[in-house]
């Protein structure tokens, strides 16, 4: 019984199926990785867990309740965060600002889960009053997941989070999700960099045509000779 | 000496026909200005009827403001209109709420571009003007009462000696005071509610908002208020300062849109600059500086023409033609506002 699970997801964006039965799922402290090629439908099997998209067939379970009919924000309010490719900080504000509005259901105190963040992240700490477009991508991808945890979620979703930082920012990135596994929080990726990704993955999905061609450990998936051949350039 | 006395007497020239009628006229367009960049912030599209919207907030505050007075209340030195805005509030927010209801929301649901939003706004311009001339009819009102001028010319030509008098009126003193508090209240809001910031990350970036938890209806029908409440306001203080006649309130969409887009759309410091940029820019246009010449320059020099730049039928142009350098030059404005 996993935490967070689709299955058979079968939808698309209105026109042809993107998705053709796919099966994506996650644990409580686990980091699941959705890789595979351009137009497998990697972002938009995370999209459907989210509810950003109407699915002809499948079912989506949270915490062994079906969430399929919910709206993506009463899916927030259960407990799922989202942390979007692009245009994930509110640029014209402070990145305190980002921060609180992260926190914008919660009616408790946030000041300790801003120091939590601050201190995942120590360079927002220093920039708190700085506002948030003017700062560099890689700082801007931390005040994201910062924004993203805020809501002290069950799930984080990552949708490409290292997609256009330099390999330094990359590493530094998949170390501060490693710690963030380690409270609990069950995340699910997509990503971009599959042999880097897949090293800290407890679980990886091969999509390929929106259906599963490849579920293991990360690790049996970077040992998989078919997988290295074909996804991860040998 | 003589020559010192006639630069003060210029200045205070200047003073009279140029500063105090701008800051006046200035905060009126500010207050209209920030109303339409909210508008557009929020809901994302060019509010044309905001004019109209002054109009019937304004309308309301006088209908009360003559029940008041045929009941003998006023506020002594200052206008009745003041008591009888709340009214005009309330019942401005109760318009907006519907034309929202049962106009805008059905475009908003169905995801329609900002240029239907806009046409629809056209159609809510011409059914509140409508309504506006149907009940206070299309007519000049009157409806100023309590003390004229907070200083008259004579009495200050008297108090200094000199020969040209400054005169600050009642409505224009208002103007600026409850323009400050105004804006000061607004932007309290703005950074510091939590409405307020749930406000401008709607408006930064809808849908990162959606995902942070922002109820988008709530963030709609507070905008709604707010802008109710400028443009009554507004409205109400243009038509004292001036008067109020229904037609004069569509023309002022021009300059008020011009301040909104010199400022830069979408962003309130820059409504409230543009807002001063486009009324400084009108009188300075249209005055006619003779007189300041006369006292500035010696007798042999004197100007024989009224040294007047635009006759005052063509202050629209000024807005006009600011609006258009402006989106050639420099389209997302003075403070970097959205590009329209």
């Amino acid at each position: 019984m996993s935490f967070l699970s689709g299955k058979n997801l079968v939808g698309g964006y209105g026109g042809a199926d993107i998705l053709k039965g796919c099966t994506i799922d996650v644990n409580e402290g686990e980091i699941a990785v959705i890789v595979g090629p351009n137009g497998a439908g990697k972002s938009t099997a995370m999209k459907a867990l989210l509810g950003m998209l109407e699915l002809k067939q499948g079912e989506i379970l949270f915490r062994g309740k079906d969430i399929s009919r919910l709206t993506p924000q009463d899916r927030i309010a259960e407990g799922i965060a989202f942390v979007p490719q692009t245009s994930n900080v509110f640029t014209s504000m402070t990145v305190y600002e980002n921060l609180e509005m992260g926190a914008f259901l919660r009616d408790d105190d946030i000041s300790a889960t801003i120091e939590q963040i601050y201190e995942l992240f120590p360079i927002l700490a220093d920039k708190r009053n700085q506002l948030a477009g003017e700062l560099s991508g890689g700082q801007r991808q931390q005040v994201a997941v910062g924004r993203a945890l805020m809501s002290q979620p069950a799930v984080l979703m990552l949708d490409e989070p290292t997609a256009g930082v330099s390999p330094i920012v990359m590493d530094e990135l998949f170390d501060r999700i490693l710690e963030v596994r380690q409270s609990g929080v069950a995340i699910l990726m997509v990503e971009q960099n599959a042999r880097q990704a897949l090293h800290i993955a407890d679980r990886g999905f091969v999509l390929v045509v929106g259906e599963n061609r490849h579920t293991d450990s990360g690790q049996a998936l970077l040992a998989n000779p078919e997988v290295r051949r074909s996804f991860l350039g040998g | 000496m003589e020559a010192v006395t006639d630069f003060i007497n210029a200045v205070v020239l200047l003073l009279n026909f140029i500063v105090v009628p701008g800051l006046a006229y200035g905060s009126q367009l500010a207050l209209g200005a920030l109303g339409i960049t909210l508008v557009f912030g929020i809901l994302r599209f060019a509010n044309f009827a905001h004019g109209d919207t002054m109009a019937f907030g304004t309308m309301i505050t006088i209908l009360v403001t003559w029940w008041l007075q045929s009941k003998g209340i006023n506020l002594g030195p200052l206008p009745t209109a003041l008591l009888a805005l709340p009214a005009g509030i309330v019942l401005t927010i109760g318009l907006l709420v519907v034309t929202d209801k049962t106009v805008y929301r059905y475009y908003r649901h169905s995801k329609a571009v900002p240029v239907t939003l806009m046409i629809a706004s056209m159609g809510v311009m011409f059914m509140t003007n409508g309504i506006v001339r149907f009940v206070i009819g299309p007519n000049d009102q009157r409806f100023l009462d309590g003390e004229r001028f907070i200083i008259r010319a004579r009495d200050f030509k008297a108090m200094t000696g000199l020969s040209e008098g400054l005169s600050i009126k009642v409505s224009q003193g208002l103007t600026i005071v409850i323009a400050i508090i105004l804006v000061a209240l607004l932007f309290w809001f703005l950074q510091k509610t939590r409405m307020g910031k749930a406000m401008r990350a709607y408006s930064d970036n809808e849908d990162l908002a959606l995902l942070s938890g922002v109820d988008p209806d709530r963030v709609v029908l507070v905008t709604w208020i707010i802008t109710a409440i400028l443009a009554t306001i507004a409205g109400t203080l243009y038509g004292l300062d001036k008067s109020f006649k229904p037609f004069t309130y569509l023309q002022l969409l021009l300059p008020m849109f011009a301040a909104a887009i010199v400022g830069g759309i979408g962003n309130p410091i820059g409504a409230i600059v543009g807002g001063y940029v486009i009324a400084f820019s009108e009188v300075i246009v249209t005055y006619a500086y003779k007189k300041v010449f006369v006292y500035l320059l010696p007798v042999s020099m004197e100007p024989e023409g009224l040294l007047q730049l635009l006759s005052t039928d063509y202050k629209f142009a000024v807005s006009f033609v600011i609006l258009v350098l402006v989106l050639l030059v420099r389209p997302t404005g003075i403070m970097r506002g959205k590009l329209l």
